[in-house]
Parts: structure tokens; sequence; C-alpha cells
């Protein structure tokens, strides 16, 4: 990803987020799952519609691997997708969104401009 | 020629995977793309998904600053308007000149639009681009009526687009006499035809349009044979024309019926001038499909860097869903009798259509055409395309084996030869699969996929990769070990001992000590329900909430739309007036649809994961607790009245019915289980079709086990007789020990019992004769897992750290997730469609 200039959106308190989980963050009329993957010790975010039955559930899914790949299942019918480029990795459904996630001062924040 | 000025005419598919690939080769490459349309190079397979809400961003092949990222200059909304071969310069409709040494074609086609008289009226469309789709969305919102000309891949697509978009009535119109008619026969055609009828689509075969009728908009079509149809809008899909006006009109060379000649190196009669994808001719023949037009963009692409590679045909095979019907044709499909001889198997039934080709001597399979069901495509087209010899019954090919023996259709997986191309997306042959099998580096799926690519394509050949992996395996007399995912190598039973061994409590320290990596959906769940099973903590106890499923994750089924359930527990179905009305309270208030289950208890349906711990903290006060429907545990024990009331009943069915849902509630096992008491033998409980069913005799209680319903029921069997109380449950405490033990995941007892060495008789034996000398320790067991049972919401709502997870946004913990959608049925509301 190449750096730019983006509209980093203050989404919460690290303490707020879920150790090995997602919340969901409001974003005017979008919403975004940020997941805070402590074993990794990465954050992702991405869409929190999953592009299957179009339901708002990602950040209630549960994290996980597909050998190194971090990744989301859907809480619905598991559908999963690769957390770093929203591909998805057991069907043909298509990619999510992802977004660039930066922690500053115990903040995180969420580049609202999508990495597509 | 060192770093050549490549210039693309065309930004489809194809043309953007000729970029793609110049570029993964030689990333300094020097590329200008021009493309007609707006966007940039989108998915055009699945355009007509355009309609079932997928956004033009969705279907774009590439991210906004791909182009950017590589280097790559890219005009849209441009054309070129002419070509000088002689300076080698390319004309755009931007006004400026662009120098090439190398140029390409990847023009495309465009929509065969055949002269019919009217065919310029309004509300005639053609189904090429996404501006055609946009075009076509706002016509079709004052139409109930559309035709599609063309019964062809393209038109059954924009038929079914039509059906998405609301028009109630859509014809098909075909001048051939059958449907797909480059895939399909006759026979096949009539099939689909019955299948699209029950779709309520209306096909008309043998039919020539000879005019479009109507003043300004379109009102109808007539046919050559003077009938007619009405109709209010009209999508032509008759066919492609390659767009190679361009190549024409600077002296390129073109086929009689249109397309850029090229060789097998994609090269035209202007040795510095290319075609590939639809607008490319090769050998007299236009590649229709994508898969062909990626293979053109490879070998020219892999042509201009190192030059190797030659196009020499492509197999036009193909398996589809057509409107969610599998239609499929391979091989040399049409060939026809007394060229070879053909075998057809048709079932109106089911829908179903088969059909080989096999050659006069019965030796090969040279093709074939499947409707309706296409599992067997793989295996066929491997059979065709590596020439196997078939044995003396071919008709097993598409039949099945009937004589009840295993084996033809693995020994047909044996015979393949190694150089079997299994993945056809990746590549990977048969031997490529199973030397990593054989020399040990693979001996999962998983492993697989990583190591050969195998499947991670389109995934249609995962099912021929895990059996030529398992029949490797088995050839060399491994042990194939039901282990549970890739980051755990056991099976579930092995991983209960182990994490009882080490006592370990959380999923974290679970998958430190005996998994690896980070762990997923499939093991989550499972090591979740084992410590339930094991200690019987508050399963959303800090780190382990995140490795339950989303049910046990917020104690409630989620539903269609993303809310919620809740169904407090009424043991035995028995309920005081009193808290009959709470309910009806609490549903009240929180406007909630209320249905009474098969269980003997009340469902309320569509509460906001926010409503949640208000809702069940109003239940818990009138003295609810959890009913952990959500949970993989027991769901209820039913009761008829019995003998408090019946006059019938012999003993007290609902009070024991009560004493068993109050000892089990709460345990988690490998998957639900229910229960039922009954008073008497009339069994009003239904308690044979329970995973243990109690009923009354004259001496006591008749304990059955292993009964289910649902998908594929199967009674319970009498396990023991003449039981007193007590005696009974400490059966049942053995019996579900047992069970919690050693079942796989998501094992229901019924199966778990069918798989059983030894079935009913062995496990009377554990039981009742307790010949694994296990039952005390079972019943121990039990006794803690009930002396630790709590309620999970009453812990939820008091505890605040587990309560405010049950809000949707992080960042606006007061707001309910406004994409929550009801609609008003019966006096109630429920959910939206999916959408």
């Amino acid at each position: 990803m190449t750096e730019s200039p983006n509209d980093w959106l203050a989404a919460c308190r690290i303490e707020d987020a879920v150790e090995n989980g997602g919340v969901c963050v409001k974003n005017g009329e979008d919403q975004i799952a940020l997941f805070y993957f402590t074993r990794r010790n990465e954050w992702f975010a991405t869409q929190n519609e999953c592009p299957h039955r179009k339901q708002m559930a990602l950040s209630r899914g549960m994290l996980g691997s597909l050998t190194d790949e971090p990744k989301i299942a859907c809480p619905f019918h598991k559908k999963t997708f690769s957390l770093r480029t929203g591909e998805c990795l057991n069907g043909d459904e298509c990619a999510i969104k992802t977004y660039p996630v930066k922690v500053e001062n115990g903040t995180v924040y969420i580049g609202t401009k999508a990495n597509f | 020629m060192k770093n050549p000025k490549i210039i693309v005419i065309g930004n489809g598919m194809v043309g953007y995977k000729f970029c793609e690939k110049i570029k993964s080769k030689s990333p300094a490459s020097h590329l200008i793309v021009f493309g007609e349309e707006p966007r940039r190079a989108y998915d055009r397979v699945h355009l007509s998904e355009y309609f079932n809400g997928k956004t033009a961003e969705d279907l774009s092949l590439s991210t906004e600053n791909w182009y950017q990222e590589n280097n790559i200059e890219l005009f849209l909304n441009t054309r070129v308007t002419k070509i000088d071969r002689f300076d080698k310069t390319v004309s755009a409709s931007n006004g400026l000149d662009y120098p090439y040494d190398i140029l390409v074609f990847a023009t495309g086609s465009g929509a065969f639009v055949p002269s019919i008289p009217g065919i310029e009226k309004e509300g005639v469309f053609v189904y090429r681009t996404l501006e055609d789709l946009d075009l076509i969305r706002d016509y079709a919102k004052t139409a109930n009526t559309a035709a599609v000309i063309g019964g062809g891949l393209l038109g059954l697509e924009a038929a079914k687009a039509l059906i998405d978009l609301g028009i109630k009535e859509t014809s098909i119109v075909e001048f051939a006499p059958r449907l797909m008619p480059r895939q399909i026969d006759a026979a096949g055609s009539e099939m689909l035809k019955s299948k699209l009828g029950e779709l309520r689509l209306k096909i008309h075969l043998n039919k020539n349009t000879t005019s479009i009728d109507g003043a300004e908009h379109i009102t109808g079509l007539t046919f050559s044979d003077n009938t007619s149809i009405q109709i209010d809008m009209l999508v032509i899909s008759a066919g492609i024309k390659p767009k190679d006006e361009l190549a024409k009109a600077c002296g390129i060379d073109i086929g009689a019926r249109g397309g850029i000649i090229v060789d097998k190196n994609m090269q035209t009669n202007d040795p510095s001038i290319f075609a590939i994808g639809e607008c490319a001719l090769y050998e007299g023949m236009i590649y229709g499909l994508i898969a062909p037009g990626y293979e053109m963009a490879e070998v020219l692409a892999s042509n201009l860097l190192d030059g190797k590679k030659a196009f020499t045909g492509f197999d036009m095979s193909t398996k589809l869903k057509l409107i969610g019907i599998d239609v499929a044709s391979f091989g040399d499909n049409f060939i026809t009798e007394p060229d070879c001889r053909t075998i057809t198997f048709e079932n109106k039934h089911k829908g179903i259509y088969k059909r080989i080709n096999i050659s006069n001597d019965g030796q090969y399979l040279l093709g074939g055409i499947l409707i309706g069901d296409a599992t067997a495509y793989n295996l066929l087209l491997q059979t065709s395309n590596n020439k196997m010899i078939l044995s003396e019954n071919p008709e097993d090919l598409i039949l099945g084996n009937r004589d009840g023996n295993e084996g033809s259709s693995g020994a047909a997986i044996t015979n393949l030869p190694d150089t079997a191309l299994i993945c056809s997306c990746e590549g990977v042959t048969k031997g490529d699969i199973c030397s990593v099998v054989a020399d040990g580096s693979c001996e999962n799926i998983d492993d697989l996929k990583t190591c050969t690519k195998a499947g991670t394509g389109c995934g249609g050949c995962l099912p021929m990769v895990k059996d030529l992996m398992n029949d490797t395996l088995k050839s060399q007399g491994k042990y194939i070990r039901n282990v549970i995912c890739e980051h755990f190598n056991y099976s579930r039973q092995e991983l209960f001992d182990l994490i009882h061994i080490h006592e370990l409590k959380s999923y974290d320290a679970v998958l430190d000590t005996l998994g690896k990596n980070d762990g997923c959906e499939v093991c989550k769940p499972l090591v979740s329900s084992l410590l339930a099973s094991l200690w019987n903590e508050m399963i959303l106890k800090k780190g382990n909430d995140v490795a339950q499923d989303s049910n046990d994750r917020f104690l409630a089924n989620i539903q269609k739309g993303g809310s919620y359930s809740v169904v407090p527990r009424i043991p035995g179905g028995e309920i005081t007036p009193e808290k009959l009305i709470v309910i009806g309270e609490v549903g009240k208030k929180y406007n909630l649809y209320t249905k009474i289950t098969g269980g003997q208890r009340i469902d309320l349906f569509g509460a906001h994961l926010n409503d949640l711990p208000f809702i069940w903290e109003e239940l818990i006060a009138a003295g609810f607790e959890s009913g952990h429907a959500y949970g993989k545990g027991l769901r209820t024990v039913k009761s008829c009245v019995g003998s408090t009331w019946c006059r019938f009943g012999l003993h007290d069915s609902v009070s024991f019915a009560i004493r068993i849902e109050e000892r089990y509630r709460g345990i988690r096992a490998p998957h639900k289980f229910k229960s039922a008491v009954s008073g008497c033998i009339r069994e009003c409980a239904e308690a044979q079709s329970k995973d243990f069913g109690i009923i009354a005799t004259e001496k006591g209680w008749n304990l059955y086990v292993c009964g289910n319903g649902g998908s594929k029921p199967q009674h319970a069997i009498l396990l023991a007789t003449d039981l007193d109380s007590d005696t009974c449950i400490k059966y049942i405490d053995r019996f579900l020990m047992f069970y919690i033990r050693t079942a796989d995941p998501l094992t229901r007892t019924a199966t778990w019992l069918n798989k059983m060495e030894g079935g009913i008789d062995y496990l009377r034996n554990v039981v009742v004769n307790d010949s694994l000398a296990m039952g005390v320790i079972w019943e121990q067991e039990m006794e803690k897992l009930i002396s630790s049972y709590q309620c999970e919401w009453k812990e939820a709502v008091e505890n605040p750290s587990i309560r405010r997870r049950f809000s949707h946004f992080v960042n606006a913990p007061e707001e309910k997730d406004p994409t929550i959608e009801f609609v008003e049925m019966r006096g109630q509301k429920r959910t939206t469609e999916w959408k």
C-alpha cells in the first residue's frame, strides 16, 4: 500500500476494541468493521457488510488464519475473507473493501478512503 | 527491441489481463491503454450481478490506483480514431497522436444487432456494457412484459436479469429450434425449456422476428409465421460481432465474417500489430469465452517478453449454473450416429438430462451434454480429454454404479494418467497432486492447496483433488485421521482428552499448547464447546467470547437481516399465566414477533442487539432464565400433561420432564440435544423422536435413545425398561457423558450411534452394564457440570464488561443498526427477504 493522504476517522480507544475480535464503527451512513487481531498484534478494518447476503455482520464474525493469511468468517454462512486484501477465500463472493488503520496515543484511527 | 512502447486498444477483461501479465513479467514495460467506456475494465462475465446489488466498483477488475501504481497510462472515454501503420502512430479522440512499437487490439466484440424493421424504437436494448444495464434498469421500471431475442448463454443471462428487475413476464425468442444451440442438443434444450418454464420464462423457439412493432415505443414483436407477442421492452442478445472496423480501416486482414486474423502468436499480417480476445480470429474461429481470451493474453505477453508460447486453440468445454440450473457440455458434444454411439439418460421428474457420445468400438468417451446435474462433469471431461479406456459399462459414467459396490468412480480416478489436468485454473495435473501426497509433504487439503495451488481458482475440482489425496493416502496404507482443521492435528475426541489432561481453560491456552497459528471458524467453536463440556465456565469469560460461534457469543440466535431471537426456558412446557403475561408485555414493549416453538416454548424474534440485555433483564426479574436456544446443548424436554390431569396417564410426566430439563440445562455437547417425557404409551410427547426419550410404564419408565426428527428422521431405540426415576437419570448421565466425550463435531446422537461399532448393543453394554467401568466417573463429571450451572444471561446483564458488547456501534453505543428492516405480516412484523 502506498502512503497517501487519507481522511482518518477516530474510531475508538484501544480498550474499547475487542481483543481477537471485531467491533462495528459508524462512519456517517457507512459501517466499518474494525478488528483487533491481538494474537498477531495487527489491526484491520473492512466493510461491515458481507457481500454474500448483504448482511451487516462481519464485525460479529470470527477471526482466524488460512496458512498465514489473516481472515474473517461471516457469522451467517461462514464465508471467509482475507483481512489483508479483502478477497473471498472460500467461494466466489466478490472481495470486501479494506481500510488502513493506525493507532496514535491510544486512539484507533481508520482511513476512510478504502484501500480497494 | 529493448522496452518497446506498447499500445493496447481496448480496456476489457482480456486487455486488462494482458496488462497484468506484461507488468508481472516486466514491471518496467511501457504501456498505454485506450478504453472507450468511461470505466476501468470490469468483470463482464458476471455482468448480471449488477442487478443483484453489485456495484460497478464491485465488478471492477482492478483498484482505482492500479494503473497508476503500475505506471500504465490509461485513457478512459477515449476512442482510437485512426492508425498510421507507416509512421506507427495512433490518433485518439482527444486529438493527440501516440507512437507505438507494438500495437495490440483487445477491442473485444459488440452485440450483433440483426437488421429488423423497427430496431430503432424506444425500449429496445442490447446487453453488453454497464451503460446498457443502466438504460435497461431505468426503462424496466415502467415495463411489465419483456422479451429477449437470443436463447444462447448471454440471452438466458439477460432473461434472468429481467426477472431480477421485477419484470412480471419475460419471453425468450430464439431463431434456432433449440436453446443454447452451440452447447446443447434438442433433448437437452427440451429439458432446459421445461425447467425455465417453472421460473415463468416463456420460450419461443423457431421464431424469426420480422418486425418490431409500436409507434415510438416498442409494443410487440411479429414473427415470420405471422404470430406475434405483446411486450413493453426488448433486449437483443443474438450473438457477438468482433470489433474490427479500426483494424480493417488500416489494412489489417479481416475474416470473411469479421474478426482480426491472427496466427498462433496472436500476430496479424502486420508484424508489429497483434490481436487478442473476442476481436481475434484464429483458424476461422472467434473464442467467445473468457478462459481462451486470458490464454491469448498470456501467449502474447510471454511472446513479447521472452517468446516461447503459442496459442493452439482451446477446449471450449463449459460447466455453468444458469438461473440455478446446471448446464455443461464437453468434448465433441454434437457428434451423432453413425460416427459414434450415444447413451442418454432423461429424468423429467427431476429435470435431468445426460448424454455421452462414445466411439463406435466402445473404447473412448468423445463428448457429451449434462443438464440439471453436472456433478460428473469433472470426471467425464478428464475421461474424454485423456482418452481413457472405458469400462464395459460406460453407462455407469452417467448413471452411477448400480450394483451397490463402491469403486466405479474411485477406480476411474485411479486410472487417470498422471498427465490428466485436474485443476485447469492453475494448471495442476494428477501427477502433481499425487506426488506431493506420496512423498509426505501434504496430508490434508489445505496443505495441498498451498503447495500445488490446486483448487484455489474456481474450486470446482476440489472434490476430485480430495478423492485423489485420499486414494493416494489409502494406497500407502495410511490411516486417514479425522483432524479438525489446519490448526489442530487432532480429532475431537483426542482434543477433548488433551484439554482435560492439560487442564486448559481458554481457547488461547488450547491453541498455544496444542495447536498452531491463529485458529479459524472451524476450531474456535469446537474448542469452545469442549471447554464448556469440560469445565462449564461462563462461555463469555474474557478471551473465550471471541472464540464462540456468533449465536453463543451474543447468547441469541442471529436471524435473517441481523436481528436476534430470544427464547426463555419454559421447563417441560409448564408456565404460569403471570409469566405468559410477562412474555406478552416484553414482546409488545420491544416490538417482537412471537411464535410457539416445536419444543413447547415461546420464541420472540426481531430483537436489536442493543435491546437484548434490557429484554433479558425484564425476563430474569420475572423469574425466567436462558433457554440456550443458541447453544449446542439441551434444548427442551417436551412433556404431555401426564397423570395429574390425563385420565390415561400412568405417572407425572410433567414433573419428571422439569426435573430432567433443570438437570441438564446449559450443558454443552457436540450438537444440540432434545428430550421428551410421555405419561403413557400413547406417546403424546413424541419421546421416540428425541435424543433421549422417556415413556411411562406400569412399573416405571422406559428409556429410549438416539432418536432424531429433522431431515433424516430416526426412531429412538429402547435402551432399558421399567426403570425407577433415579436409575433412569443415572443412565442418562452416563449416556450423555459418553456422547459428549466421543462424538465427532456437530454429530447428533442418532448419527453418533449409526457410526458406532457394535451399535445399540455396545451402547447398552457401556451405559447399563458399565462395561468400560466409566459409570462412576461420568456420573461425577455430570454432577460437577450440574453444580456449576449458572444462567448465562443473568451473568451477562450483571457484568458490565460483558454487557457493553451488546451494542452495534462502538463509537455510537446508543444507536441501533439502521439497516435492519421489517415488514408487516398478519398483524406482526417479519424480516425482509435476503437482498
